[in-house]
């Protein structure tokens, strides 16, 4: 028997979701034409005015918004509440090195954390449950989200946070914890670790985990449900639209239930902005109808996917959203940060390298590495080894402090790193996603 | 006094090595001393030559990141103390040793080596006044 956090929205028939999204989206515009001034100007710009706008059918008419325009509109150009309303933020990392700051209220929280509870209760978790929300906690949304969307549920939430995974491992056994949020690659390596401390899956007593955060595969998928012994389910979200829970999955595993109640989903055409029909392949940009403090109009994510309105087995009426297959722009995705390339060339420039660099991103244990190859040049180059060590740390600090993750640095000749068409190739991912 | 050394910095990996020593060689440079240092990524590939300049040149043209270091040279009595002798002189002038090599020069009875220290004068100064023997940059290419 399917069970439900908020059985009337997630089961709601199609004319019901269509209603409340039309009717939150003309208030939405209102509102941000209200508050907003950089909206106004878009709107502006474009010719329409909040009359335009009489429901979702007119979602079409507003200008779409970019990384560029949260970037540009840093830190408060985009909050649309008296910041004295406002009571949390959230953060992650934008395009070279700018943060992307999203403010809330307690309204935006409260709704935040619902679509969590919903992802969890979609997969298996009542109160009887012992929630174990290995996500960061901090800036990043993963560990606040899940642990409020726990709180809601009435799970036993054990607030582990990342790292540590002695620790992790026996919180678990310890503490019974029967539902494990955190990112694919974590919930590999706590598997392969405990099946090297000669546990099986019998004696774990996990059952479900909420994994997202970053890219994993149907095969990673099926190792992580033998070695941990329980159904894994994929979550997706992002900072700019709240966090973890904007979309969720059910017991069928094929697909993300977006919640549309909150958040308008159109697919585009990268190249042209045009919207493409249910089933096509394109970008996915997101409206969040009912934010106050951080709303966002046609949001590009740049995530590639595909949207399906087809009936689901679990009941619930929301449309579904593939995995996302791919990027537009140059984000990578490492142990859940995203990453761009511009900002690993902002560190170098900074420290007076050349722009000749390549980023190597591999799974290594299921684990994410990062390696900065980067050419050696004259100006830099000294006979002292210590010397060279040293400006190798300095990079591998600059990046660290750039970027939350620990990057390996390897310095190498010139001239070495391949280049096609003049231009270094810069990004090689490795990875089998 | 000091001579001149070419630092050229490798990548630690399989050929590396050998691609300088090709550019060497169709040249038609002859290696005085040779001494590595690596760590497990790269590596400074420490070089005394006969012709200073052309090497550079040639190791610039083919792409090779270098630089020159001054090391001072030091010939020593092949005989049991004769490298205690010299770091006994160094020691008692505090002069810092950063590394150190040595090579063959092909003389009976005399050994040859190479130390990269902190303050090339005074340890120039210091080992002359023990009666240690330096070698000049002229010497190194004829021998």
């Amino acid at each position: 028997m399917e069970r439900y956090y908020q059985p009337e929205i997630e089961t709601a028939s199609r004319e019901q979701i269509t209603a409340w999204q039309s009717e939150r989206l003309v208030r939405q515009v209102r509102h941000v034409w209200d508050n907003v001034p950089y909206y106004r100007k878009k709107m502006e710009e474009k010719g329409v005015t909040p009359e335009d706008i009489k429901g979702v059918e007119d979602l079409r008419k507003l200008p779409f918004v970019s990384k560029a325009d949260l970037r540009e509109a840093y830190p408060y150009g985009l909050v649309a509440e008296p910041l004295k309303n406002c009571v949390r933020i959230q953060s992650t990392s934008g395009t070279t090195g700018k943060r992307v700051v999203a403010f809330y209220t307690q309204h935006d929280v409260d709704l935040w954390e619902d679509c969590c509870a919903r992802a969890l209760v979609a997969a298996g978790a009542t109160d009887e449950d012992v929630c174990q929300v290995s996500y960061g906690y901090g800036l990043f949304t993963g560990g606040p989200g899940l642990n409020g969307g726990s709180h809601k549920v009435g799970c036993l939430t054990i607030p582990t946070s990342s790292g540590n995974t002695e620790r992790q491992i026996m919180f678990i056994r310890d503490l019974n914890a029967t539902i494990l949020c955190c990112t694919p690659s974590y919930a590999a390596y706590l598997g392969e670790t405990m099946k090297e401390m000669g546990l099986t899956p019998g004696q774990i007593p996990l059952k479900a985990g909420i994994f997202g955060a970053e890219a994993w595969s149907e095969e990673m998928r099926r190792d992580i449900e033998k070695t941990l012994g329980i159904k894994a389910f994929d979550i997706y979200g992002l900072t700019e639209l709240s966090g973890p829970g904007v979309a969720f999955e059910c017991s069928a595993q094929n697909g993300m239930h977006i919640n549309e109640d909150h958040f308008i989903a159109e697919i585009i055409d990268p190249e042209t902005g045009e919207v493409l029909p249910d089933g096509q392949q394109g970008e996915l940009v997101f409206t969040s109808i009912t934010k106050q403090a951080f709303p966002l109009l046609r949001y590009r994510t740049r995530d590639v996917c595909v949207l399906s309105h087809e009936k689901c087995s679990c009941g619930r009426t929301h449309v579904k959203m593939a995995k996302p297959r791919g990027r537009t722009d140059d984000m990578l995705i490492i142990r859940g940060v995203n990453v761009f390339p511009s900002q690993i060339e902002t560190v170098l420039l900074n420290l007076g390298y050349g722009a000749n660099y390549q980023i190597i991103v591999d799974r290594v244990n299921h684990t994410d590495t990062l390696d900065v190859q980067v050419e050696m040049t004259s100006e830099m180059f000294t006979d002292n080894m210590g010397e060279i060590a040293k400006r190798q740390k300095q990079i591998v600090d600059g990046l660290r402090s750039m970027l939350g993750l620990a990057a390996k640095v390897t310095l190498v000749a010139p001239k070495s790193i391949v280049r096609s068409e003049g231009k270094a190739v810069r990004v090689i991912d490795n990875r089998k996603i | 006094m000091s001579v001149k050394q070419i630092s050229v910095f490798l990548e630690n990996k399989p050929g590396a090595l050998k691609a300088m020593t090709s550019v060497l060689a169709e040249n038609e440079i002859d290696m005085r001393a040779f001494s590595l240092a690596e760590t497990s990524d790269f590596g400074i590939a420490r070089i005394i030559v006969d012709d200073v300049y052309k090497t550079t040149t040639v190791l610039k043209d083919a792409g090779f990141v270098h630089n020159l270091t001054p090391v001072v040279g030091v010939v020593l009595p092949d005989v049991p103390g004769g490298l205690d002798q010299v770091l006994e002189a160094l020691a008692a002038a505090q002069v810092n040793i950063e590394y150190m090599y040595a090579f063959l020069g092909g003389k009976k009875d005399a050994a040859y080596m190479i130390f990269r220290v902190a303050d090339d004068a005074k340890a120039s100064a210091a080992l002359t006044e023990r009666g240690i023997r330096l070698v000049e940059a002229d010497e190194l290419a004829n021998l």
